[in-house]
């Protein structure tokens, strides 16, 4: 009789471990997408589910095309994107589908050019012919001319740039989208493109490793990455005609200049004002006007409110430029929104 | 019904019942695969549509505008894997050799200790080793001295970045040599002894009972090793994508970059957000899986063409 009570007893203390969770607490709140700004994203859960027990956010970092596709079918949340959605696949989502940037991310160029040391400017033309295999030697003019002093060979270039679909890619070929039509034409915009010249690597760390390995090479990679790897990079010309070092400061400037539409679906590549560094980019959170799930609206609107003040000002330790004030001001207005 | 019934008679219950649930686990591979296959044909039907047969001879691959082609990839993966088989085949047949007939029982335990702790290593591994220490020496000594020499050649022309053709298939033929001298030396170990035993009465020497006798006896099981590292380098992704220099092109060089089909779908995948685009790399999952079938069957037919001729087996 005494072992059947003890089995009763932990079969109870199962039973209530088991349900225990599901009955009054804790409401989980999936998300899935965007690669990028994962490092951050994870903070911010986190930061956020230490304020708040009872809500627990389960972000998959599966990639922006992942995060829109499943968007789509209803699996989660909420998504997230490097590159804003198309009116067609919003109208796949079944329902219209609010974007809120949350992070500045920006590309800079690497390169590991023999005998040269200091920081080399790139002209929006150098990137793009470069790029589009139209400059091949080191020592092109339109390389000499933006660098004077920099000993620069007659070595021919070698282009690195990433294998993988990426939301890198995207802002990277979105800037050369603007600035050459040529690029345009032959090339285009988007995740993964058809490159006219180069050496293909997987991910951030594949292409500045084979750029460090390869001489007289060149290849881009996130901001956020090569500061955390310290690996030099160049400045580039922007639209009003400035060098400009690619820092977080900069990059946020690149998205204070720029116009903000209402629905916050704005590329900022090649931004016009001084301080500007064209090769930046939002990276946003895609979330559904209707909640069927009134918790869960209250949740995200919460959410949404907390990351655009207290969350803020986690980003830039991480390597992420903050919103300029004027988007997060609009942003507060949107989230009205979300019903 | 009838044989059925007269089947049932004459078996133990115990043994139905272990026939059926085998059975039922048999079938799941095949299952499975057929699934497999529906799905990818469903999911490429966009594609398929728009491309048709011409998917598998057009060279582009350009998401932006759209235009889709298995071409450079079939011809990336052909070629890697080919070329790794040529060269891991080989030393991987030579080395099983060495392990289950010549070396003494204690090397040949040791050894081959290590070669399956060489099966085990996660393919992620071999790419970084390719990366750091393959391509590097590859660009700096390999490929400037067959240039040097061997220049006049087609393959050996064009600009030395170290990834590429070359590099991609060297580090396959790597990963896939564990396979060979394993189950190789398996297939040889199980040949009978007698064999070995009346070769050498008739006064071979060990290396010619070896390579007469055992060999051809186990030729089997060597081709399926083969076969078996076949299949492994066809599907091989990750340090494939690390070191091949993705980029879809055909090019006679072996120093150019190229693309396998295993390469490009872990690659775009994740973000790919046409529905072109997916489609596309759903079809070429589905020309990989065809890819395999055909070469495996071209692989059987040339052993049902060799060992017609009086191999034991």
């Amino acid at each position: 009789m005494p072992v059947r009570g003890l089995i009763t007893t932990i079969f109870i203390a199962l039973l209530s471990l088991i349900l225990a969770p599901a009955a009054p607490a804790q409401l989980l709140i999936n998300g899935a997408g965007a690669t990028f700004p994962y490092p951050v994203y994870a903070k911010w859960f986190d930061e956020y589910h230490k304020r708040d027990r009872q809500i627990q956010f389960n972000y998959q970092s599966i990639g922006s095309g992942g995060g829109i596709r499943q968007l789509q079918a209803g699996t989660v949340d909420f998504g997230a994107t490097d590159s804003p959605m198309t009116d067609e696949q919003i109208a796949k989502a079944g329902g219209a589908v609010l974007h809120f940037p949350t992070v500045l991310g920006a590309v800079v160029p690497v390169y590991n050019v023999a005998g040269v040391r200091q920081e080399l400017n790139f002209t929006a033309e150098a990137l793009a012919g470069i790029f589009l295999g139209k400059i091949t030697r080191w020592n092109d003019p339109e390389l000499a001319k933006a660098n004077p002093g920099a000993a620069l060979p007659s070595a021919g270039i070698v282009v690195v740039h990433r294998s993988d679909g990426s939301g890198t890619t995207f802002v990277w070929t979105d800037y050369l989208s603007k600035v050459s039509p040529e690029w345009k034409a032959k090339a285009g915009a988007n995740t993964s493109v058809s490159w006219p010249v180069g050496l293909g690597a997987k991910g951030n760390e594949g292409v500045a490793g084979l750029v460090k390995q390869t001489p007289n090479s060149i290849g881009y990679v996130e901001l956020v990455y090569a500061l955390q790897n310290k690996i030099p990079y160049g400045r580039v010309r922007n639209a009003a005609g400035v060098f400009v070092r690619p820092e977080l400061k900069s990059v946020t400037a690149a998205g204070s200049s720029a116009e903000m539409p209402a629905d916050f679906r704005v590329s900022i590549t090649n931004a016009p004002g001084k301080d500007a560094y064209p090769i930046s980019s939002f990276t946003w959170l895609l979330v559904p006007t209707k909640f069927q799930d009134a918790r869960k609206k209250k949740a995200i609107t919460e959410f949404l409110r907390w990351m655009l003040s207290e969350g803020q000002k986690l980003a830039e330790p991480l390597g992420y430029a903050p919103l300029p004030k004027g988007v997060v001001a609009l942003e507060l207005k949107a989230i009205a929104k979300i019903q | 019904m009838q044989t059925l019934r007269l089947w049932l008679r004459n078996r133990n219950p115990a043994d139905v019942m272990a026939h059926a649930v085998t059975l039922l686990f048999a079938s799941t591979v095949l299952l499975v695969t057929a699934l497999l296959v529906y799905e990818l044909y469903v999911s490429s039907a966009a594609s398929r549509q728009e491309f048709g047969w011409t998917f598998l001879l057009s060279r582009d691959w350009d998401p932006v505008q759209d235009k889709f082609g298995a071409l450079p990839f079939i011809y990336g993966t052909v070629v890697t894997s080919v070329l790794a088989l040529l060269m891991a085949a080989p030393v991987g047949v030579g080395a099983a050799i060495f392990l289950a007939e010549l070396a003494p029982p204690k090397i040949s335990d040791t050894l081959t200790f290590v070669v399956e702790l060489l099966a085990a290593v996660p393919s992620v591994i071999y790419g970084l080793l390719a990366i750091f220490t393959l391509v590097p020496w590859l660009r700096e000594t390999v490929q400037p001295f067959l240039q040097e020499r061997f220049g006049y050649l087609p393959v050996f022309q064009g600009p030395m970045y170290g990834v590429g053709i070359l590099a991609a298939s060297m580090i396959l033929a790597i990963m896939i040599l564990p396979f060979i001298v394993s189950i190789s030396r398996e297939a040889l170990l199980a040949v009978p002894a007698e064999q070995r035993e009346a070769a050498l009465a008739v006064g071979a020497t060990r290396w010619e009972a070896a390579w007469q006798v055992v060999t051809p006896y186990a030729g089997l099981g060597i081709a399926g090793s083969v076969f078996l590292a076949l299949a492994r380098a066809l599907g091989e992704t990750m340090a494939v994508t690390m070191v091949i220099g993705n980029a879809p092109k055909i090019s006679a060089s072996l120093f150019e970059s190229g693309y396998s089909i295993a390469a490009v779908i872990a690659n775009e995948f994740t973000e790919a957000t046409g529905d072109m685009h997916l489609s596309a790399l759903v079809q070429l999952g589905l020309v990989l899986f065809g890819l395999t079938i055909v070469m495996n069957a071209i692989a059987r037919l040339m052993l049902a063409a060799t060992s017609r001729k009086g191999s034991p087996q």
